[in-house]
């Protein structure tokens, strides 16, 4: 599969080469393009989603003012979105950091799964110590279990040649065999009788909330993780190796880039990223290891990496907006009798939409230099 | 007589029935899956496509009491889930890749969105083909009664094989998926190629889903596919683009799904979990040995992720 990852550099052109958004100022015209036609998808795939729910004999008003009252409407129901939000912004980098090198990565799922069994594993060893210290060991066990796991993918891609998109997937399902097996075997807590699981994480232990809501610290870690993703991508010399990698390979090279090392440190980032995602579900929400970890997070990760066009803070917005959706997929199912797939079909027409909309950039004159 | 009386035997007689029950989805899909990258472009989506054809066949078969009916909506619905497929990446800038984990994630809800009602009922199942009569033990009997789909797929397989070879249609798809401009040159309409292939490879995805839900393992449930759509991108490369041996590579892969569940079956349940990732394994290291970044793979078409 060489000849696809040599080709790749050219054929991501809807990944990598956008304007970037750095240079605002020198050309608002490309900004707004790059903002506009974004917006103008999402509008397009909710009245195609409208549409839909038309068709299902569901009154299309009634199911979005339900959606948004069910995300956003109040403070209590925003407080679930932002408990979604916070793995889809961690996972969304497990997408978007190697996007930057031109590589589609579709491992968040497998990452987020190591990263939290690594993360369980190492917060019952050292679970008499402190809570600060548990949460730190926890942390780093997540972000080496995520990293590392990402980084064979990107080892097989650099010494190989093995198509990253495939292996990453194939990954997913290693990792979630490879949780079924802990938690039925070895880590498994007899006490643990429906739902194999492992042993709990003791309650002191856990995660906080923030203040007096129902949001765990994940979602600060998720904030600061986007943001220094955005700032290490946008603006310092190893984010613009890295996209200049994904500019093209070839050039990079020539301009002598360690191209591997650079590309599997990526990998490694956009691991742990995800591998955090596991120990906050771990640490904040489950208390445990078990199947609800890979609750799908991964999957609607790679969507909002999509959507946000692979940069950092889009990638907060985005996440928030996805949060709420998935938060609202209970009032659907109660309200409208539609089933919890309703949320994938719309997932999906978003996707679908998206990247249609990546062949728009460039047809509109009005946002072209001069023209109107 | 159960399992237990075959003791030990059980074990290879079990694999064998899971490479030719759990191979024909791989089969069918790999083929539809060859057909499509032979054009120079990749479906991922495939899953997609094997979990809406899994569907539909079953809801039809249902609704209309023929299984056949089923297994022809299958490969309808296939075909239009590919052709979304295909108009998005005839478009400028659209990535594949990224196209086929969208049509990934839409064709699941879909398929999950129009299959809940049909969870509980039973619809009629497709009949076996008996090639074990001459057997006394039961188990023989059984793992050699093959489902009508994949003496189908093995028909198509051969089909293919010699379109590729010798026809004109078949030359001007690898043209297509080798050489684009060159193709273009020929007067050979690209888009319209590409449009076919996918739509027709994705047809084929389609029939491989009403295998799962109306032969093995023969109901319609929302954890019927386990990646095999995704898996047959993996076994194309493996096969090297060769619809012949996409038979064997399947047979192959089936029979690796099958190894933890016969252990099971003779008491052996060590490792079982680990057993289930088998076939994701061995689709690795398979790419691991086969791919390099130093060449290129014989019999990969040319233009294949090039973006033309």
């Amino acid at each position: 599969m060489s000849q696809i990852s040599n080709a790749k550099a050219s054929t991501l052109a809807p990944v990598a080469p956008t304007p970037p958004l750095a240079s605002a100022g020198a050309n608002w015209r490309g900004s707004l393009e790059a903002v506009l036609i974004p917006i103008g998808a999402i509008i397009v795939a909710l009245l195609l989603f409208g549409v839909f729910c038309f068709s299902q004999g569901a009154n299309a008003g009634g199911v979005f003012g339900a959606i948004y009252k069910a995300a956003f409407g109040s403070w209590y129901s925003f407080q679930n979105t932002l408990v979604r939000a916070a793995p889809l912004m961690l996972t969304a980098l497990c997408t978007a950091l190697p996007a930057r090198l031109g590589l589609v990565m579709i491992g968040n799922e497998g990452a987020l799964v190591a990263g939290g069994l690594a993360a369980t594993a190492a917060g019952l060893a050292v679970q008499a110590a402190p809570p600060v210290v548990v949460w730190t060991v926890m942390m780093l066990a997540g972000m080496v279990g995520g990293g590392l796991w990402i980084t064979i993918v990107g080892l097989l891609y650099y010494k190989r040649g093995v198509n990253e998109t495939i292996s990453s997937l194939l990954m997913n399902y290693i990792a979630i065999a490879l949780l079924n097996h802990l938690v039925n075997g070895p880590m498994r807590d007899p006490a643990s009788l429906n739902k194999p699981s492992s042993y709990p994480i003791p309650d002191q232990k856990m995660l906080p909330v923030l203040w007096s809501s129902n949001v765990h610290y994940g979602l600060i870690f998720g904030i600061i993780a986007c943001v220094i993703a955005w700032v290490l991508m946008e603006h310092t010399t190893f984010g613009f190796k890295i996209r200049m990698i994904g500019g093209n390979v070839r050039a990079a090279k020539m301009a002598g880039l360690a191209v591997s090392r650079l590309g599997l440190i990526t990998c490694f980032l956009g691991g742990a990223a995800a591998g955090i995602a596991g120990m906050v579900e771990v640490a904040a929400v489950h208390g445990r290891a078990n199947e609800s970890l890979a609750a799908g997070y991964g999957y609607a990760g790679i969507l909002v990496a999509f959507i946000a066009r692979h940069r950092g803070l889009p990638i907060i917005l985005v996440s928030t907006l996805l949060g709420g959706l998935l938060a609202s997929g209970g009032i659907l199912q109660r309200q409208f009798k539609m089933p919890d797939a309703t949320i994938l079909v719309f997932e999906g027409l978003v996707f679908l939409v998206v990247l249609f909309s990546d062949s728009l950039y460039g047809k509109f004159k009005i946002f072209k230099e001069g023209g109107a | 007589m159960n399992a237990e009386s075959i003791g030990w035997w059980g074990v290879p007689i079990g694999i064998l029935a899971g490479a030719i029950r759990g191979g024909t989805p791989f089969l069918l899909v790999s083929l539809g899956e060859c057909l499509t990258e032979k054009s120079g472009k990749i479906n991922l989506g495939l899953e997609g496509v094997l979990l809406m054809g899994a569907m539909t066949a079953y809801a039809i078969s249902y609704k209309s009491g023929s299984p056949w009916v089923g297994v022809m909506a299958a490969g309808i619905a296939g075909a239009v889930l590919g052709s979304i497929h295909a108009f998005l990446v005839s478009r400028p800038k659209v990535n594949d890749i990224a196209a086929g984990i969208a049509m990934l994630l839409f064709g699941t809800g879909f398929a999950f969105y129009l299959g809940k009602p049909f969870i509980q009922p039973s619809a009629p199942q497709l009949p076996g083909i008996s090639l074990g009569g001459w057997s006394h033990l039961p188990q023989i009997a059984a793992a050699l009664k093959i489902s009508p789909l994949f003496v189908l797929g093995v028909i198509i397989a051969f089909i293919m094989r010699w379109v590729f070879r010798s026809t004109r249609w078949g030359m001007q798809v690898r043209a297509v998926g080798d050489s684009p401009a060159a193709a273009r040159a020929m007067g050979v309409s690209v888009s319209k190629t590409r449009f076919i292939c996918i739509v027709a490879g994705s047809a084929m995805g389609g029939i491989g889903g009403a295998h799962l839900s109306l032969f093995y393992p023969g109901a319609w449930t929302e954890a019927i596919s386990s990646g095999q759509g995704l898996m047959a991108v993996a076994l194309v490369i493996f096969a090297r683009w060769n619809p012949v041996q996409c038979l064997w590579a399947s047979l192959l892969f089936g029979g690796a799904q099958a190894v933890g569940p016969s252990l099971q079956a003779v008491g052996i349940n060590t490792g079982y979990y680990l057993w289930n990732a088998s076939p994701y394994v061995l689709t690795l290291l398979v790419m691991i040995i086969t791919c390099s970044n130093k060449r290129t793979l014989a019999g990969a078409p040319g233009a294949l992720g090039a973006g033309s």
